[in-house]
């Protein structure tokens, strides 16, 4: 017994404490977080343009389509098909060991990687909560003589982002999470330390462990907050 | 007013419309009455194009409507449409229900459009529902509102889909009673519904449809006391 608290004394110190290591898990998470707001922005804001163009294309008058809609349409389809169609880890080892393989800035390449990974998410995320709007609701503000941008944006668009509000929430916790993945292609981020350090001390229970921790701590808080959000939107329906 | 040349429409292969002619002079209020699925609801889509007609035109005021280069969104800020179902925009005031479409089309400003909207919710008895959201509305308030959120666009036309088909019979009265004063004052109406009495009262002519035709059509007096066709005698006896 003695021994044994002797020995994870020894790595416990040997993974957090010596040379101040704990702080190269926070720089790593730090990291991590802004990785995956940026991330995040991104695939908004793909995930948005992807999903107006989709379901405007769906929405055009028989007889009145646009022709330059439906080749941005086609390139958007390819776009959700070939991200949602191949592994998230394969797509960032493409992007950081083919298209940019000599580019230092390896933060730049996982935040591209995960964003684009994202936006094909977001999309459909997007035209789901778009389509899940009643059609009557679209008439109506067409009836009264609105144009589309305006029936979009004052009456489908808001009643759409309550609606999709638990998914985007969701997929926003699986990006943080996924952010991981980019340790493989060598972006400074909390699982890279925590391997570096791992290797370097031939010790990965802690470093893992540690790790694993504060992920799970920061999706617990992330849920209370997306839980919170919800039930405040939830609350001006009932006013 | 409103002019229709053998329209036709059909949804993939069924044909739901199927040449219809027929026109509508200002200050008419035509009820168009048939069973469920005969086109009377499609026919009336068609008019502000919420269909898109598979043939013929739609005249309306002098412009062809139909044609492709037609701005759709200047032609239906003069036609006022409401719907079986009310269409409230549930993310929004009763007020900005009112004021968001002559607003943002330009027709008057926000300071104009909330004066406006005072005076039709005085007219219908909710002003004092100004500023709560439809959820906390009865059905038949919620559609006297639907009434007066299109008249706000200052319509030409008033087009009905079976404004009182979803409410509980007990407000069904206070929504034709608007509809009735509407009448009065001489809106153009075009009305599809299954209140036979309201046709019969407010309508100055009645169209029976069937499979996409017009079967027949007469004043309301003519037309419920001496039908011609054996379609038309058939269902009213059944609905009368």
């Amino acid at each position: 017994m003695e021994a044994f608290r002797a020995d994870f004394a020894k790595k416990f110190t040997m993974a957090f404490l010596t040379g101040d290591r704990w702080k190269l898990y926070l720089k790593g998470m730090a990291t991590t977080l802004e990785l995956t707001a940026c991330a995040l922005i991104i695939g908004v804001v793909l995930g948005v343009l992807v999903a107006v163009v989709r379901s405007a294309h769906d929405q055009q008058r028989p007889g009145r389509r646009n022709p330059v809609l439906g080749v941005v349409n086609f390139v958007c389809k390819i776009y959700t098909t070939v991200i949602r169609g191949t592994p998230m880890l394969v797509q960032l080892l493409i992007w950081g060991m083919v298209i940019f393989k000599s580019t230092r800035n390896r933060f730049f390449v996982g935040m591209l990687g995960l964003g684009i990974n994202s936006g094909a998410y977001v999309a459909e995320i997007v035209r789901g909560g778009l389509m899940s709007v009643d059609a009557g609701q679209s008439e109506a503000g067409r009836s009264l003589g609105l144009d589309y941008i305006d029936t979009m944006r004052y009456i489908v668009i808001p009643q759409a982002f309550k609606n999709i509000l638990p998914s985007l929430g969701n997929e926003f916790i699986v990006l943080f999470k996924d952010t991981s993945l980019v340790s493989s292609i060598g972006a400074a981020e909390i699982l890279y330390y925590a391997e570096a350090i791992g290797g370097k001390t031939y010790e990965f229970m802690f470093p893992l462990y540690g790790t694993a921790l504060m992920y799970l701590i920061f999706c617990i808080v992330l849920t209370w907050l997306q839980g919170k959000l919800e039930r405040r939107l939830r609350q001006s329906d009932r006013r | 007013m409103i002019d229709v040349k053998n329209l036709s429409k059909s949804f993939e292969n069924q044909l739901v419309l199927d040449n219809i002619c027929e026109h509508i002079s200002p200050g008419e209020k035509v009820v168009i009455i048939g069973p469920s699925g005969s086109g009377k609801s499609t026919f009336l889509r068609c008019l502000n194009l919420l269909e898109t007609p598979t043939a013929g035109t739609i005249t309306f005021e002098g412009a062809v409507i139909t044609d492709p280069k037609v701005k759709i969104d200047q032609v239906r800020q003069q036609m006022g449409m409401v719907f079986q179902h009310f269409n409230l925009f549930p993310n929004m005031t009763i007020r900005k229900n009112i004021t968001l479409a002559p607003v943002r089309t330009g027709l008057m400003r926000q300071e104009e459009a909330d004066g406006l909207a005072l005076s039709l919710l005085k007219r219908v008895d909710l002003v004092d529902k100004a500023e709560a959201y439809p959820s906390q509305l009865s059905g038949g308030q919620k559609q006297r509102i639907a009434i007066v959120r299109a008249l706000a666009m200052k319509p030409k036309v008033m087009l009905f889909d079976e404004p009182t088909s979803a409410l509980d019979p007990e407000m069904v009265g206070e929504v034709l009673d608007v509809m009735r004063e509407l009448a009065q004052e001489g809106m153009t109406m075009v009305v599809v519904t299954h209140e036979m009495g309201f046709a019969r009262e407010v309508g100055s002519r009645v169209l029976f449809m069937d499979g996409g035709h017009i079967l027949e059509q007469n004043t309301p007096q003519e037309f419920f006391d001496h039908p011609q066709h054996p379609r038309t005698q058939l269902f009213l006896s059944k609905v009368l």
